[in-house]
């Protein structure tokens, strides 16, 4: 059986995927989204990825919620800058975040979350040291940006992943 | 075949709310490319169109077909799904070639490389 399905989510989440993007649920659909489920995730098994472990638990829904908020606050606030800014009262420059954080998925995470919200981009993060270098837009407070970073998103993360 | 004028008026103002709304969001980013000063700061603007630009869009299309087909219509999702998980790999390539750059052009106010 873990021969033949190694990553049982993985393989599930690709059928769901097939069986979204063809808009059906007939009998043919579903043969064919487990048949592509099952080659996927067995050419997935050559690559030997690590496993992840998620530790379900409340945090998992809070930091979404989070992140969906703080996406749309971040769009307004860029989008401020952009139509309203003057170049004098918005500093962009750039932030150096020791990150408690290992693992690698919750890195992951940490990396869209950061993309994904206007305003941080993250540009390097030296794995044996295990700081990171951010680009912010609007940098008023350097210690501002790594307590938000720490408090709202880090601490969740480590919840879930360690 | 079922056309947009089959809309009912209560889901024809919520489409075009959210439509112009996401391209809205979507024109400010594009915008924020000639408004902003250097390559990084640019880098952030087309974020906006990346997620709520997007998100106003494809809620706009799941409520049009979703209302036109009389099923839900949310493989819309999907789309949100993969621009959220590969935007960050162009994003990081484009930002760290332009660190790479930039410090070897030694640039000012450029921060080191971590050493």
């Amino acid at each position: 059986m873990r021969r033949l399905l190694p990553y049982p989510g993985f393989a599930g989440a690709l059928l769901l995927m097939w069986l979204l993007l063809s808009q059906s649920v007939s009998l043919g659909h579903i043969l064919l989204g487990s048949l592509i489920a099952l080659l996927a995730t067995n050419a997935m098994s050559a690559l030997q990825p690590e496993s992840v472990r998620i530790r379900p638990s409340l945090a998992i829904p809070r930091l979404a919620l989070i992140v969906l908020v703080d996406i749309f606050r971040s769009n307004l606030a860029v989008g401020r800058i952009i139509l309203f800014g003057k170049p004098a009262h918005h500093r962009s420059g750039y932030l150096q975040l020791p990150l408690q954080l290992q693992d690698r998925y919750g890195l992951a995470i940490l990396a869209m979350i950061l993309t994904a919200t206007p305003g941080t981009l993250w540009l390097q993060y030296d794995r044996s040291r295990s700081v990171l270098l951010l680009h912010v837009l609007d940098l008023v407070d350097d210690q501002q940006w790594i307590d938000l970073i720490r408090n709202r998103y880090e601490r969740l993360l480590m919840e879930i992943f360690e | 075949m079922t056309q947009a004028p089959d809309l009912p008026l209560w889901a024809a103002i919520l489409t075009a709310f959210f439509l112009l709304a996401g391209s809205l969001i979507t024109a400010i980013g594009s915008f924020g490319l000639v408004r902003l000063k250097n390559f990084y700061e640019r880098v952030h603007a087309p974020t906006l169109g990346t997620t709520l630009g997007a998100g106003g869009v494809l809620i706009a299309s799941m409520i049009c077909f979703s209302v036109l087909k009389g099923r839900p219509v949310v493989h819309e999702v999907l789309i949100a799904l993969f621009l959220t998980i590969t935007t960050p790999v162009t994003l990081m390539l484009l930002g760290r070639a332009a660190l790479y750059r930039d410090r070897t052009e030694q640039q000012p106010d450029i921060p080191r490389d971590f050493d």
